[in-house]
């Protein structure tokens, strides 16, 4: 069941909060064991907030669409009172004695948070095996990954453990595991939703956005966490709109761009033919689709491996066995080696290859050379973004080059891996939004297509989505776990 | 450019506060040196008339009220810590006697 039909049939007073919110913790009693979605399971505080949401709603006094929708949220968000792990032995003890601003709003609307979705260690990589206690399973084939980083959350979703899902997306960590699991997946716009609260990786990529099942609870989801929050800094003091006014269903007079740099060299040529028949069917819809060049888009990975580490590196400074976490049990009456050996036991190994890129790149003498010279091109690359904006609404692409790959299948191979978000990391390097939406299946795994927006400009993405999404089934099909 | 030097890889691990020992330095070191070739790409690009974006959406500085409110309890946030003595953390002694 999708989050809307929950709200219509708790409205239609055929269903309860409480009922709904069952259902999903049977079902994670269910598959769990298979999929592996959750780092902790909440039952009691769910049902406690299922119980509180249907008082409300029979006064009338429900605050918001999705009061009493049961919701997953990612590790890497700050609940008060419940772990916050990251998927890291560093985070294993940590209990955060407050909430990230989107857990609040999901706690103040009542939505029923069943559990803590499991993740890439502190949401590096694309698979979600990165994760020191887990491995999550992809529900439409269990021998394949889930993608990531937020492989939990769309694993969740996909398996029907949670109506919906948050996660975070530095380079693609939302819209690659949406697109591998067969669900939507939406990265706002830089600013639009707060990060307080949101344990960093990369301050200038990193954005709260949600997973659902289908583009209209992806708009609800949108409508219950954006706007300005003067605890982050960087959050933007833009209106924010009622999103779902604009799945109207039509995409007449808007123009769309295809980034041939995004279908070409390294795209699985069925992935490619799934998302050029979508591209074909909205432009026979009424959406005037063609090519633009945007030669550096090419240059995205480099730039992404230098900014993401660089900030990494000094994000993750903080984590040093004084205030909170993990401390290593060496005895030492150095303080230094304290620090050194809590951060070389507390992190795991591609965390540790990604402090140590970072502190390289920025080191005395190299500076110049990586950091400084990324931070250019990723102005020529948001020029590219920029002058598309200017003529097309929406730019449209696949959202992985490839469906879900075998678990261990790129463990070994840290380049071929980071191949997985060539299409998502430009959208992060321009602060711009972009969603995944499902267009088909290669051998029985979905396939994603990235609908990509100026900033600020999420209505479009979502009134193309829902309209492509209205012409097909893809959304409605459910993996037979 | 030249490869980094496993001297280098230590440096580095020191300056990143990893105390990590031989075989994770070499993995490191490998690794480290397959991504830097992989950098050399943007040396294609000629930036010199090009600025800097180290934030993707333009923003003013923001300014809030100098205004107080509540904060945590120190019970609550000394609550997290791994060694801790009534209101303080506990660590080795960082001045000299």
């Amino acid at each position: 069941m999708t989050a809307h039909e929950v709200t219509e049939q708790i409205a239609a007073g055929q269903l309860s909060a409480q009922e709904a919110t069952e259902a999903c913790l049977s079902r994670i009693e269910a598959v769990e064991g298979q999929v592996n979605s959750f780092v902790t399971v909440t039952p009691q505080h769910a049902r406690e907030q299922a119980a509180q949401a249907d008082q409300k709603i029979a006064a009338g006094e429900a605050s918001n669409t999705l009061t009493g929708v049961a919701i997953g949220i990612k590790e890497v968000m700050c609940t008060e009172g419940l772990p916050s792990t990251c998927s890291s032995k560093m985070l294993e003890s940590f209990v955060p004695p407050y909430d990230a601003t989107v857990v609040e709003c999901s706690r103040d609307a009542l939505l029923p948070m069943v559990g803590k979705t499991n993740m890439d260690e502190f949401a590096m990589g694309s698979s979600t095996e990165n994760s020191a206690f887990q491995v999550t399973r992809n529900p439409w084939n269990l021998d394949c990954v889930p993608g990531g980083s937020s492989g939990g959350s769309a694993a969740a979703v996909a398996a029907g453990e949670a109506f919906v899902a948050l996660g975070s997306d530095t380079g693609g960590s939302i819209r690659q595991p949406a697109a591998l699991c067969g669900i939507v997946g939406l990265k706002p716009t830089y600013g639009r939703v707060s990060r307080y609260g949101l344990i960093a990786y990369a301050s200038s990529l990193d954005q709260i956005g949600p997973l659902t099942k289908d583009v209209t609870d992806c708009a609800l989801v949108m409508n219950l966490i954006s706007g300005h929050d003067p605890l982050d800094a960087t959050s933007a003091e833009v209106p924010v709109p009622d999103y779902t006014q604009h799945l109207t269903g039509s995409v007449d007079g808007l123009k769309a761009g295809v980034p041939v740099q995004l279908l070409g060299e390294g795209i699985d040529p069925q992935v490619r033919d799934c998302v050029q028949a979508a591209i074909d069917q909205l432009q026979d819809m009424g959406l005037e689709c063609e090519e633009v060049q945007m030669p550096h888009i090419d240059y995205s990975l480099p730039v992404y491996y230098i900014i993401a580490p660089a900030e990494c590196s000094s994000n993750l400074a903080r984590f040093d066995g004084v205030r909170y976490g993990y401390r290593t049990p060496t005895e030492t009456d150095d303080i230094n080696e304290l620090f050194s050996h809590t951060r070389a036991e507390g992190f795991g190994p591609e965390v540790r290859l990604r402090i140590m890129l970072g502190t390289y790149t920025l080191s005395a003498g190299y500076y110049d050379a990586y950091y400084l010279k990324a931070l250019k091109v990723r102005t020529l690359i948001k020029r590219d973004f920029d002058q598309a904006f200017a003529k097309y609404d929406v730019l449209l692409s696949p959202t992985s080059p490839t469906v879900a790959f075998k678990i261990g299948e790129r463990a070994d191979d840290p380049l071929a891996m980071k191949l997985a978000d060539i299409c998502t990391i430009p959208v992060n390097l321009a602060g711009i939004p972009a969603i995944s939406i499902p267009c088909g299946f290669v051998e029985g795994l979905p396939v994603g297509l990235q609908i990509m927006a100026g900033p600020f400009a999420e209505e479009k993405i979502l009134q193309v989505a829902y309209a492509y999404e209205q012409a097909n089934n893809w959304h409605k099909q459910r993996p037979a776990l | 450019m030249a490869e980094i030097s496993p001297e280098e890889v230590q440096h580095v691990a020191d300056l990143a506060r990893l105390a990590l020992p031989p075989e994770e330095l070499a993995r490191v070191g490998r690794e480290l040196n397959r991504i830097l070739v992989y950098f050399q790409e943007l040396q294609e690009l000629n930036t010199d008339d090009v600025a800097i974006t180290s934030h993707a959406v333009a923003m003013e500085n923001v300014y809030r009220e100098d205004s107080s409110r509540p904060s945590l309890p120190v019970e609550e946030v000394i609550a997290n810590a791994p060694d801790s003595a009534e209101v303080f953390f506990r660590v080795p002694r960082i001045v000299d006697k």
